[in-house]
């Protein structure tokens, strides 16, 4: 067990090592390790103000953990600033949905083939060959990536036209043109219905294996979590009580307390 | 070449061209609507370059009259030292093309030294939001305006004189074309997304990796070189500055056109810089017919009560501005929304 | 022993002028409290206060013989201050219902959108009060009438303090006790505070909120007023412009202190007030109306949350 323990580490791409995470007197999270293998879809777990949101944006960049280190495949990420963080392979997604409300279905994901762009300000002003080509192949991927999700026909739309469903799917697009490692998935079934919760499951499997990539789950949604998870990481009052295969969490003792307090 | 920038040549060719067959006879002939066309031009540069910032990139800059200030004064001491030498060289202030480099090479300078006035205001700003960036920017304006007060060699509250009137249609109407080809060019590419991204939500478009801190600062550094260019515009027009003439109204006057065009739509923008520039006069016109009651007249001759009027019921009526984001515009043009 | 007489005058002069700044700051800072949004239209109520005092003492001028007297006397006091008080009573009453209106008519309607629509309708309404002002009063500046005789207090040997800054130094200590009384002992300041940490929260405990706003705008317009009036009895000429540069100095006094907070705001004032005063003691007159913009540069670098402030944090 210890050996395949280490084995799993040494291969892990995402990597939290004791992150403690303070504001003012309050410690949201203590002490939080965690490791994700490369392919790997791993949940995290827990009620209410358990600090589920606060690890995902440790790892996002958005707060800086008090103590401890965030590796992706070996490297620091502690200090970075958000967009430093995605540019080294970490996309997510927003509890409530966060997509540029000015601009069309097609330009929030295009907007975020900005990461990798290779033209600047100057070669939009002389519009030379180079940048017009990069541009249409631009616009090829967006296009292709809609498709792959059944958005294409809504490519002209406001994105907040969409109806629900579809702008947290956008939200995932948007995220994967990015061309993530590590995709975070922040509540993502919220407020669905039990159809589009079962579409969705499929989706992010469908998204992890289409793209080669590791998912990070935070989800309330039981079914979903179970369903799909490899690994489940449990966290209650920011402590992890809990880490293990579904199975294994669902009988778990400790978490069913925390879940349903001390009957 | 790509087609947007043989528009550019071919738009940039016609002004020269109306410049020089026109330029003398609007001037001699219609010498009123020649000075109004002039602050048209230097209207639509100031209003579509604060509009990369406030619109575009919605952040909210107060201070665009003091990069047209720094644009202004650098322009008018850069002739003032340097023209005599340059003229020495070339033979002579009557030639031409001596005078229209020596406009060239001005305007350069007053755009640079403003970019750097936009790169020193935009760095510092950018931790803040809203409120808290009009207020600075409003002190920075006011900041340059006191420096110029101070400043002996700019000529303090004397004023300077410009030597040589070296704005004409062409440069004035040449920079308007560059000013809107550089705002749109940019919004219009993949690039330029990340200014709209930075206006809708700046915590999902970090979450993109886009930088959100460089766009800030290069859409504060473009506007200001656009407005430091109007402010040459302006140097080389007026023959005479006052830091008077850059103070918060005018920046006021900027905010409104931008904010009755529609904050994020170029051509909403334009059409908001002619109309404001117009309307001001034609009411002055309109308040010494018998049509207007005497009392009514002060009330029709400022400016200030209407923008204010206007400012307040744009926003309670129609806070996207008379054209909002422009589709409704490129709509009535009949084209489709695809850049 | 001359170099210590010369800082204590201006101290003197720093503490009557920031008590000026103090005074409209706390408007701001009340009203970000509530609104979280910049009542960019403050400086011209504390405009609006001076030109209210200006047209109100020719109505009372008979009365309380206002410019008769040269000095203080025992049995004059009483008499002219009570006259002075009234004026500056009635020009409170008058902005807090200007205060008021503006509130009703200008932000309420946009309490629920972007903040920058309101702060660019309140920009729309501060230029309104001030080109109104000028076209119904005349943009040339106006003598303020004498409600207070002034002049240098005798017997403070070479220490040189007029009966104004005294006046503006006293009234502005009344003031905010008065203020400080309003805000933590009474039901209306309770709600405002209340409004200012959780305005969900608040109006689910049955506060209705909107009384505690136009409250909120009725205080801090009556303060402006009130110190639109002591100042304009120190340097007897008003202006329709006047309440530009102190009230964005005011502005950076609120930041200074910590936008929000009620005591900051009125050490910020004070602070701004002593510092601008000292700039030109110390030989940079020309520099007087830039200190504040620099301070208030520093300050948002790097300390945006001023000095009594606390910190806000987006959630994301």
């Amino acid at each position: 067990m210890a050996g395949t323990l280490t084995g799993r580490l040494m291969e892990s791409l995402l990597k939290l090592n004791n992150c403690t995470i303070r504001f003012g007197g309050l410690t949201a999270v203590s002490c939080f390790s965690m490791a994700i293998a490369k392919g790997e879809l791993v949940g995290l777990i827990g009620p209410n103000g358990a600090g589920k949101t606060t690890v995902f944006n440790m790892v996002t960049g958005v707060y800086r953990p008090t103590e401890g280190e965030v590796l992706l495949a070996g490297e620091r990420l502690n200090g970075l600033k958000p967009y430093a963080i995605t540019g080294k392979g970490i996309a997510r997604t927003f509890q409530n949905i966060r997509l540029f409300g000015s601009l069309t279905v097609f330009d929030n994901v295009r907007a975020a083939f900005n990461l990798h762009l290779k033209h600047g300000p100057i070669h939009a002003l002389t519009r030379g060959k180079a940048f017009l080509n990069e541009e249409g192949a631009i616009e090829k991927r967006t296009l292709e990536l809609l498709k792959i999700f059944n958005l294409e026909r809504f490519r002209k739309a406001m994105c907040k036209s969409l109806p629900y469903g579809d702008q947290r799917r956008l939200e995932i697009v948007r995220a994967l043109a990015t061309e993530p490692k590590l995709l975070l998935l922040d509540e993502p079934a919220a407020g669905m219905t039990p159809t589009e919760k079962s579409n969705l499951m499929k989706l992010i499997e469908f998204v992890r294996e289409t793209f080669d990539i590791s998912v990070l789950l935070v989800e309330h949604d039981m079914r979903v979590v179970m369903g799909i998870c490899h690994r489940i990481y449990v966290l209650d009052y920011g402590v992890q009580i809990a880490e293990g295969p579904p199975s294994e969490i669902r009988s778990d003792p400790r978490v069913i307390e925390a879940y349903l307090g001390e009957a | 070449m790509s087609r947007s920038l043989l528009n550019l040549v071919f738009a940039l060719v016609l002004c020269a061209s109306i410049s020089f067959f026109g330029e003398n006879f609007i001037a001699s002939n219609f010498a009123y609507y020649y000075d109004i066309l002039i602050s048209i031009g230097v209207n639509i540069i100031l209003a579509t370059s604060l509009n990369l910032v406030n619109g575009y990139t919605g952040q909210f800059s107060l201070g665009h009259a003091g990069f047209m200030a720094v644009g202004a004064y650098a322009s008018a001491s850069w002739s003032n030292h340097l023209d005599p030498i340059i003229f020495g060289i070339v033979n002579g202030s009557g030639n031409p093309v001596a005078t229209n480099a020596a406009m060239f090479v001005s305007m350069l300078f007053a755009g640079a030294m403003a970019a750097i006035a936009g790169f020193a205001v935009g760095v510092p700003s950018l931790r803040l939001k809203g409120d808290y960036l009009a207020i600075v920017t409003l002190g920075f304006g006011e900041i340059i305006r006191v420096a110029i007060l101070n400043l002996d060699f700019l000529g303090a509250s004397r004023g300077l004189s410009v030597p040589g009137t070296y704005t004409n249609l062409f440069w004035t109407y040449g920079s308007v074309v560059l000013c809107i080809y550089v705002v749109l060019s940019l919004v219009h590419s993949t690039y330029g997304r990340g200014f709209l991204t930075v206006r809708d939500d700046e915590v999902a478009a970090e979450a993109m990796g886009i930088n959100t801190t460089k766009y800030k600062v290069a859409a504060f550094v473009v506007a200001a070189f656009f407005a430091g260019v109007a402010g040459a515009l302006y140097a080389h027009f007026k023959a005479f500055l006052t830091p008077e003439g850059f103070n918060f109204f005018r920046s006021v006057d900027v905010v409104v056109i931008v904010i009755l065009g529609g904050m994020g739509s170029t051509i909403g923008v334009v059409f908001a810089a002619v109309l404001l520039t117009i309307l001001p006069e034609a009411l002055r016109g309109l308040a010494h017919t018998e049509f207007v009651p005497a009392a009514y007249q002060v009330l029709l001759e400022n400016r200030l009560i209407l923008y204010s009027l206007l400012l307040i019921i744009l926003m309670l009526t129609r806070p996207q501005g008379l054209f909002g984001d422009g589709t409704a515009f490129k709509k009535w043009l009949g084209r489709s929304r695809a850049d | 022993m001359d170099k210590l007489i010369e800082v204590l005058q201006q101290l003197v002069n720093g503490v009557s002028l920031g008590s000026i700044y103090a005074l409209i700051a706390l408007g701001y800072t009340m009203v970000y409290g509530v609104l979280r949004f910049i009542n960019f239209a403050h400086g011209d109520i504390y405009m609006l206060g001076a030109y209210s005092g200006f047209l109100l003492a020719p109505l009372f001028a008979h009365t309380f013989k206002f410019g008769e007297f040269d000095t203080f006397t025992p049995e004059n006091t009483l008499f002219i201050l009570s006259g002075a008080g009234l004026i500056m009573v009635l020009s409170m009453m008058i902005c807090a219902t200007i205060g008021v209106l503006i509130e009703r008519i200008a932000y309420r309607p946009l309490r629920e959108r972007p903040r920058l629509n309101v702060l660019i309708t309140a920009i729309g309404v501060s230029l309104f009060l001030q080109n109104m002002t000028q076209y119904r009063l005349g943009a040339d500046p106006k003598a303020f009438p004498q409600l207070i005789p002034v002049y240098v207090i005798e017997g403070l040997g070479n220490l040189t303090i007029l009966t104004s800054q005294l006046a503006i130094i006293v009234a502005t200590i009344i003031l905010l006790i008065i203020l400080r009384f309003v805000v933590m002992k009474t039901k209306i300041g309770l709600a405002m505070r209340a409004l200012s940490f959780n305005p969900t929260a608040c109006s689910i405990m049955g506060v209705n909120n909107d009384v505690v706003i136009s409250f909120t705008f009725a205080l801090g317009s009556a303060l402006a007023a009130a110190a639109g009036i002591l100042v304009s009895m120190d340097s007897p000429s008003i202006n329709p412009l006047m309440g530009n540069l102190p009230g964005i100095k005011a502005f950076v006094a609120a930041v200074l202190g910590g936008i929000g907070n009620i005591s900051g705001a009125a050490l910020g004032g004070l602070i701004i007030g002593i510092l601008e005063t000292f700039v030109v003691a110390i030989g940079f007159p020309q520099w007087r109306d830039g200190i504040a913009f620099a301070v208030l540069i520093v300050i948002l670098l790097f300390k945006p949350t001023g000095i009594l402030g606390r910190v806000e944090r987006e959630k994301v």
